[in-house]
């Protein structure tokens, strides 16, 4: 599933678009390296293909419900690691923008779920060690089962963690993770048979298809375990960065998974150093403003209604406080909110539907005083 | 003018399946000829065409282009003199907008971008597309984008032009002004066609080849006209040559369609020329934007 | 997602792209920078709040209205894809009881407090991505995203990608029509006859890479893609970048909503 802009907060949207921008150009220049020239083309309408063959559907034997390509395993097995990570990412821009599949900040995120599993994982890790032995069709079959099912499981548990640090929605943890989980696992058995199914069929009808297509890959295609292994490191490390960060100031949210986890709310050995640096770099510059500016908000509903005691916490630090920062019930504070929201949308009516006026009058005069064209 | 011939000397070629395609294929062109190329399908027109600019590579013989023999080496220089129109214009138009279509060509030629900007507006002014310019291959109608396809081609200024069933898929409208826009060229024309009444009107020699080998070379008066060499090449005579043997037939009582409409063709090939129409690009003459 | 209705709205919005109104006029970069603005800071705010995100929707409607864009089409197609975001939201006001309200008597809690603002977030953020291609072709954009560092590589593949969608969907219309034909009820839509449709259309869509790749090298292909260079940076594209910036900062900062309904609450 695609992860949504409603429930993304911008630190995780704007740090997976950075994971994912720079795998993008990690692998724009793997491809530079010894680039194929007849690549290009094949790339992009290969692209055009999966996003085609994504918007057919078919009926699930046995549910009688219908079902959706993915595609990144596919692409992968095709194309290699680094040209199917680009395909994908461009085939998810397209449905991103002309679909509105998701949402432009929570696109880095959906090309990362549903990109960097398969061709990083799945295929290097899993898909390739299986078939190396022998390309049986049932051997393919099998790898392309435990690929796509490893990686839809790994993107699928990316929507949680995603969903999660970004405070947006209310779902806990482990409720979320029942929910997304089984869904995949059905959703990878279907597309596992029609990824085996779609290679056998090709390498029964034109083996050399594959074939020369694997032979314009880039030489350096093999991606080693290590390489795979120091990366996740890196990613773990980073993450965990952020999930302390988030877990000081967030408690509410992050309190249930981290004490399942850690069996403490919060991570004691991070409370200086990464977290401090990081919370005074928000203060500062309100990267995220999240946290600051709903207290400032909530200080001048406060003080407008005259809760006095509360204006005086300002000098407090922390956006730990974003318990304080609820108002409890505030009747005043509802009214007024609704006469404005009202009016402020009345206004902004009006803006839009004046401006169409003044083009439609405009347009009018123009098609008056101009002669009939050829 | 010997840098415009087209050589072939006994050329043979076989696919890396086995099949041989050509099997000793030799004529001559000449400068500011219009050929046309005929025959049964497989019997190697379009491999025939595809060794025009050096996509395959004969398997023996040779082919001189201009002054070049066609080698892996000089296939490059080959192609800035002849341009290939496919059959599909979707394969040959593959970039977002017909502008940077017919710019790639003299891009890849290194021109500078003024001269890159003049060689498109003339190439889209000459196949009467100018207006087209910023608009997607997909937005186009059949008969548009195969005259975009040709633009592309134009730009880079080839010597001889080849192309590969030109008139298929075009409405009649569009085919009438394909016609008179090739008519109109001074390049060397190699046309592959089934329409023998495009060939018939547009070129004035014409090859048959059969089974890889060329079976007859002639003026297309002399080859069109004769009707035994045809049907053995799986042809028959151009439509509007067929009106008259029907008109005979039908005298004698036999079964045949209503020869009505070759009528009326041939009255609209008479005035044609007056009412070229509403062009393919729906551009009439002087309202260019 | 009835392929036929699929194919039919990507053209309608492909061609919506192509027209020329002030809005599309705007350079692709600034349409770009401004529309990630927006969303960033849309969803910047927090879980809770509704009044800070209204001010919001003058985007939209002036977009709408100078862009000539149909609203409701574009609605209809906010509302299609809403389903994953309300599935996950819908679920804040069953685990977030306590109560943060009281509208006019009624107890309202956090939960469908922070479900509404998901709501809100939702149509602003949908709106801006399918205004932002609706006014701004998609090769516009991709040259965009060059021009703004993104790898050539990706950007030529992108763009070839974007030009035979439309002729691989015809060819996979052609063949699902005629699959849906011959099958009665569900019979024929199993999946081996899909696994079949595809993997033709895989070879189909490779011969065609095939004569791309031809028709590239008979005109001259020597590896790199040349583009037309165009650089279009106007004074109007750096006037509508700073007024956004500014007036996303201030609706940002300030509670507009809250200063408008106490003014009003004062005068009644």
């Amino acid at each position: 599933m695609h992860m949504s802009d409603a429930l993304l907060s911008p630190a995780v949207g704007v740090t997976f678009w950075a994971g994912t921008l720079g795998t993008i150009a990690y692998c724009s220049k793997k491809m530079k390296e010894n680039l194929d020239e007849k690549m290009i083309p094949l790339m992009g309408v290969t692209g055009a293909f999966i996003f085609a063959a994504q918007m057919v559907n078919f009926t699930i034997p046995g549910t009688g419900s219908s079902g959706h390509l993915g595609g990144g395993m596919i692409l992968a097995i095709i194309l290699g690691p680094y040209a199917a990570f680009i395909v994908m990412a461009s085939v998810l821009t397209i449905q991103a923008l002309f679909f509105a599949d998701g949402g432009l900040l929570a696109l880095g995120c959906n090309i990362w779920n549903l990109g960097i599993y398969p061709c990083f994982i799945g295929y290097p890790l899993i898909y390739k060690p299986i078939v190396q032995k022998g390309m049986s069709p049932k051997k393919i079959l099998v790898a392309s089962l435990l690929s796509v099912f490893v990686g839809l499981q790994l993107g699928a548990f990316s929507v949680v963690l995603e969903t999660l640090f970004s405070g947006r929605s209310e779902l806990p943890f482990g409720t979320f993770v029942l929910l997304m989980q089984p869904i995949h696992l059905a959703i990878g058995v279907v597309e596992g048979f029609i990824t085996a199914g779609v290679i056998n069929y090709v390498k029964a009808a034109r083996p050399e298809i594959l074939e020369s297509i694997a032979e314009m890959r880039p030489l350096s295609s093999e991606i080693k375990v290590k390489k795979v292994v120091l990366a996740l490191l890196a990613i773990a490390i980073i993450i965990g960065g952020i999930v302390s960060w988030f877990a000081s100031s967030n408690p509410d949210g992050l309190e249930w998974s981290i004490e399942r986890v850690y069996g403490k709310p919060e991570l004691p050995e991070h409370e200086t150093g990464i977290v401090a640096l990081l919370r005074a770099v928000q203060e500062r510059t309100a990267f995220l403003p999240d946290y600051t500016f709903k207290k400032k908000e909530t200080l001048k509903e406060q003080e407008t209604t005259g809760k006095e005691e509360v204006a005086s916490a300002k000098g407090e630090e922390a956006p730990r406080s974003d318990a304080n920062a609820w108002p409890n019930v505030e009747a005043g504070t509802s009214v007024s909110g609704i006469l404005g929201s009202a009016m402020m949308l009345s206004l902004i009516f009006l803006i839009g539907y004046g401006i169409k006026a003044i083009k439609k009058k405009g347009a009018k005069r123009r098609n008056g005083i101009s002669h009939p064209a050829g | 003018m010997t840098h415009h011939i087209i050589d072939f000397k006994d050329v043979f070629f076989r696919y890396p399946d086995g099949t041989e395609a050509l099997k000793g294929v030799s004529f001559r062109i000449t400068h500011g000829e219009s050929i046309g190329l005929v025959g049964a399908n497989g019997a190697g027109k379009s491999t025939l065409l595809l060794q025009m600019n050096g996509y395959l590579l004969p398997s023996s013989g040779f082919i001189n282009i201009g002054d070049l023999e066609l080698t892996k080496k000089t296939r490059q220089d080959i192609r800035k003199k002849v341009g290939v129109v496919f059959q599909n214009p979707d394969d040959q138009l593959f970039m977002p907008t017909v502008y940077e279509d017919v710019a790639f060509g003299p891009l890849n030629l290194g021109m500078s971008a003024e001269r890159v900007i003049d060689r498109v507006n003339s190439s889209l002014q000459t196949v009467g597309c100018l207006d087209l310019r910023e608009k997607p291959p997909h937005h186009l109608s059949g008969g548009q984008k195969r005259a975009v396809a040709i633009a592309t081609v134009l730009a880079m200024e080839p010597d001889i032009l080849v192309m590969d069933e030109p008139s298929s898929d075009l409405d009649p409208k569009s085919r009438r002004y394909l016609m008179r826009l090739l008519k109109g060229f001074k390049h060397t024309k190699i046309i592959a066609s089934h329409d023998l009444d495009f060939i018939l009107e547009v070129c004035e020699r014409c090859l048959v080849i059969k089974d890889g080998r060329i079976v007859a070379d002639g003026t297309v008066s002399d080859i069109l006209t004769n009707q035994s060499l045809l049907e053995e090449n799986n042809l028959e005579l151009p439509l509007s040559l067929q009106k008259t043997h029907i008109m005979d037939a039908s005298a004698k009582g036999g079964l045949l369609p209503d020869p009505s409409h070759l009528h009326s063709d041939s009255i609209n090939r008479e005035t044609g020329m007056a009412t070229a129409a509403s062009e393919t690009c729906g551009v009439m003459e002087g309202t260019l934007k | 997602m009835d392929f036929d209705k699929e194919y039919f709205n990507l053209g309608v919005l492909d061609t919506l792209s192509y027209k020329n109104t002030l809005i599309h006029r705007l350079d692709a970069r600034t349409k770009v920078i401004a529309t990630f603005a927006f969303i960033v800071t849309v969803v910047s705010f927090p879980k809770y709040e509704i009044a800070g995100l209204i001010p919001f929707f003058l985007f939209p409607a002036v977009i709408f209205s100078l862009g000539d864009i149909p609203f409701w089409f574009i609605l209809k197609k906010v509302l299609v894809v809403s389903v994953f975001a309300v599935f996950i939201g819908i679920f804040n006001p069953l685990f977030d009881t306590h109560v943060m309200y009281d509208f006019l008597g009624i107890p309202v809690s956090g939960g469908w407090v922070s479900f509404f603002s998901i709501l809100l977030k939702f149509f602003l953020t949908m709106c801006s991505a399918l205004l932002l291609i609706s006014t701004t072709s998609f090769p516009g954009i991709c040259h965009a995203l060059r021009k703004l560092g993104i790898p050539e590589i990706f950007i030529s593949q992108l763009l070839f990608l974007y030009r035979y969608i439309f002729v691989l969907m015809e060819e996979t219309l052609r063949m699902v029509r005629a699959r849906d034909l011959r099958s009665f009820g569900k019979r024929g839509q199993g999946m081996s006859i899909f696994i079949n449709l595809l993997g033709t259309l895989f070879i189909k869509t490779i011969e065609r890479a095939e004569r791309i790749y031809h028709a590239m090298l008979s005109r001259g292909f020597s590896g790199t893609i040349h583009f037309v260079k165009r650089d279009s940076l106007r004074k109007g594209d750096f006037l509508c970048l700073s007024i956004t910036g500014v007036v996303l900062y201030i609706f940002r900062t300030y509670g507009i909503v809250s200063l408008i309904g106490k003014q009003a609450e004062r005068m009644f």
